[in-house]
């Protein structure tokens, strides 16, 4: 189905070495000025990504968890380039994108594509859904008029819509369809990486189940690579191959799925699993809760960020910025205490 | 009012509880339509249910099931029109709502039932402090003098144990995180000790370890104050740790009623046993093979409400569902001791048949 239409102009053209990730991040900043007063002086900083580093195989998922506010949506859109990174680096096949311009990024740009929490909001209103899906082809000159509606019917097909529909406008469509058609326009230019933000939270589960099935065969077909990121844990856990978990603005902990269920080593890792209720009212347990709220990242507590709500966090805590240390082979923990 | 409200609340001194057997709450044959210009839509359709002092009671189902619209329709809170309740009653301790004036009605609300939604920022005022919105509702319903009230505002805000209450209570919503504004929330709800809460999606809109404060605080308060909480959500996790009776509702209607462990070791309507199959689970081993593992899906979606099949809403996405099933709505009947289904198939369903 990707067909001929999309072979040329790929850049760097040739395939991946197996060995090279399809995204390679390093230590990631982006910090937003604070700014008040008349004169919109700076202030402050908010430290949304303070450092963050991961890397993505071809047909991986990567899940990026973490609750609101702790710089996970922001380290996609780093990725993306819809925010600039104020230092760090970022690869994308092997390219250095990190300081690309506009146009020097426009051949990268297909190479990933995003979805949204909110498709509805992502789809402009006044154009039929088969257009939105086949703007990146026009964009990008890809095809004749015909081979170009070709596509989109196909993708269309792909993704459980009937390709009838692609004359409806967005509003005619259920929040599903409309993540359905948001899943269809990422995969028109058929990228090697999709970043999903929070892609399936605003599905009702029946509906979400449909969604989540799709992307994971998707994934099989195209081999592609995902970031997942997401605040469901159980999405996250039956998504992804590896896991990695924020807290204001950092990576605490990065290992793959079941390590990372069955042996998670950093606190803040620990207490998020117990605060997840189980359907299960058999396993009805007495659990310990964190307890207090997330710090504000304009201000974050000095030395690890998590001391103020951690059960064991000692002096060295609330003084050095823990380092993140591989205690098992693909398992890395930013902890004191490990 | 020499006691604080805290110490009032500790002994429960007022929470008369209600004999076992007569619930706080019942509903029966609840009807609330909507008119407009689509058509009738019955967003809730001869539902009933019923729940004791101390006792939560949890609604289930996705958007547009009428599992919210059932809570307002309690609260007597439908916007009218296009709503309207056109059958059934409300019996709160056997008075039945739905017949007292709007005039008595608003003595209840507040005070005898109270209401938290899922977004506490579009139910808070927001300009006026957290204390003062808290107090109003005792000035309204207790007869109390304006610095009683906020006297018991600040008690009530230590009690859902909010730091530093007296702060706090100068405080405007937008001055408190998410968390807090839900605790803040909670606190006015429960200022005037009501009977009943209805607590609509309540941790929905908030991370997981702030969802499992919350959880506790309203389990715990009420054990303390013998309320009797409807707890409406989407998540069957919350559902299993909180509630002790759950009904699923579909389309408007209960499709199954069950006790918690019931309902979850054998579910015995198709819609519930596809939702629980629909869901990822943490509790269950890894596998390790992605691809091999699929979520069960349930295909299609809910009908609009406009567009009802004749017979049972849920067979056009149902495996099990025959000719019976698109012509004949199901029966709602009692399959084992306590549990209700409305399926025609319900005994294929039953472990060890029927």
């Amino acid at each position: 189905m990707s067909g001929s239409l999309l072979q040329e102009r790929r850049p760097g053209g040739g395939a991946n070495l197996a060995a090279e990730p399809v995204l390679e991040v390093k230590e990631l900043k982006k910090h937003f000025p604070v700014r008040k007063g008349i004169l919109r002086r700076t202030v402050g900083h908010v430290y949304a990504v303070d450092g963050v580093s991961f890397s993505i195989a071809q047909g991986e998922t990567l899940g990026l968890v973490g609750e609101s506010g702790c710089g996970k949506s922001t380290v996609g859109r780093a990725v993306m380039r819809l925010v600039e990174p104020t230092s760090g680096r970022i690869r994308l096949n092997g390219h250095d994108i990190t300081r690309l311009s506009k146009a020097e990024m426009r051949p990268h740009r297909r190479e990933m594509q995003i979805i949204f929490q909110d498709p509805y909001s992502s789809l402009n209103p006044r154009m039929p859904v088969g257009r939105i899906v086949g703007e990146p082809l026009y964009v990008h000159g890809i095809g004749t008029a015909k081979e170009r509606e070709e596509r989109v019917a196909a993708l269309f097909e792909r993704v459980g819509l009937r390709a009838a529909q692609m004359k409806n406008y967005p509003h005619e469509f259920s929040g599903g369809q409309r993540q359905r058609i948001g899943i269809a326009r990422a995969l028109t230019l058929d990228p090697k990486l999709i970043i999903g933000d929070e892609p399936v939270s605003a599905l009702d589960v029946s509906i979400q189940a449909q969604v989540i099935n799709l992307l994971m065969d998707l994934q099989q077909e195209k081999r592609l690579s995902y970031l997942f990121i997401a605040h469901d844990l159980a999405v996250v856990k039956h998504i992804s191959h590896r896991i990695a978990v924020m807290y204001l603005g950092r990576i605490v902990e990065l290992a793959d799925t079941r390590t990372l269920f069955t042996d998670p080593q950093h606190p803040y890792t620990e207490a998020l699993l117990a605060a997840v209720p189980v359907p299960n009212p058999r396993q009805k347990r007495k659990r310990r809760i964190l307890q207090g709220d997330v710090p504000s990242p304009i201000r974050p507590p000095p030395g690890c960020h998590f001391h103020t709500r951690c059960p064991y966090a000692e002096e060295r805590c609330r003084r050095e910025v823990p380092v993140a240390k591989e205690v098992a082979p693909g398992h890395v923990v930013a902890c004191h205490l490990r | 009012m020499t006691q604080t409200a805290a110490a009032r609340l500790a002994t429960g001194a007022e929470a008369a509880p209600a004999p076992a057997a007569e619930p706080v709450l019942a509903v029966e044959d609840l009807q609330t339509y909507f008119y407009t210009r689509r058509g009738l839509l019955k967003a809730v359709d001869r539902v009933s249910f019923s729940v004791g002092a101390g006792e939560t009671l949890a609604i289930v189902g996705e958007s547009g099931c009428g599992k919210s619209i059932t809570a307002l329709s309690v609260m007597r809170l439908v916007p009218s029109p296009p709503g309207r309740i056109v059958g059934g009653s409300v019996r709160l301790r056997g008075r039945d709502l739905l017949r007292l004036s709007e005039e008595e009605m608003r003595q209840i609300r507040g005070n005898e039932i109270s209401m938290i939604f899922q977004e506490p920022m579009t139910s808070l005022n927001p300009v006026l402090t957290i204390g003062n919105q808290i107090s109003e509702a005792l000035i309204l319903h207790q007869d109390v003098s304006r610095k009683a009230a906020m006297e018991r505002a600040v008690e009530m805000l230590r009690l859902v144990r909010i730091p530093e209450p007296e702060r706090r209570a100068r405080e405007y919503p937008h001055q408190l995180s998410g968390g807090m504004r839900q605790r803040a929330m909670i606190a006015m709800a429960l200022a005037c000790n009501p009977k009943v809460l209805l607590a609509d999606e309540p941790t929905t809109a908030l991370d997981v370890t702030i969802q499992a404060q919350i959880l506790e605080l309203i389990l715990e308060l009420q054990q303390r104050l013998g309320t009797a909480v409807v707890l409406i959500t989407h998540d069957l996790g919350v559902v299993a740790e909180t509630a002790q009776r759950v009904i699923v509702m579909y389309a408007g209607r209960k499709v199954e009623e069950a006790d918690v462990t019931s309902l979850f070791d054998e579910p015995l309507h198709p819609y519930t046993r596809g939702l629980m199959g629909s869901i990822p689970r943490l509790d269950m081993p890894e596998t390790g093979t992605k691809g091999a593992d699929r979520l069960q899906e349930i295909p299609g979606m809910v009908p609009p409400l406009n567009a009802l099949p004749p017979g049972c809403a849920f067979a056009p996405r149902c495996a099990m569902a025959t000719e019976k099933c698109q012509a004949e709505y199901p029966p709602y009947r009692e399959l084992r001791p306590g549990h209700w289904s409305a399926c025609w198939h319900a005994e294929r369903l039953m472990a060890g048949g029927a």
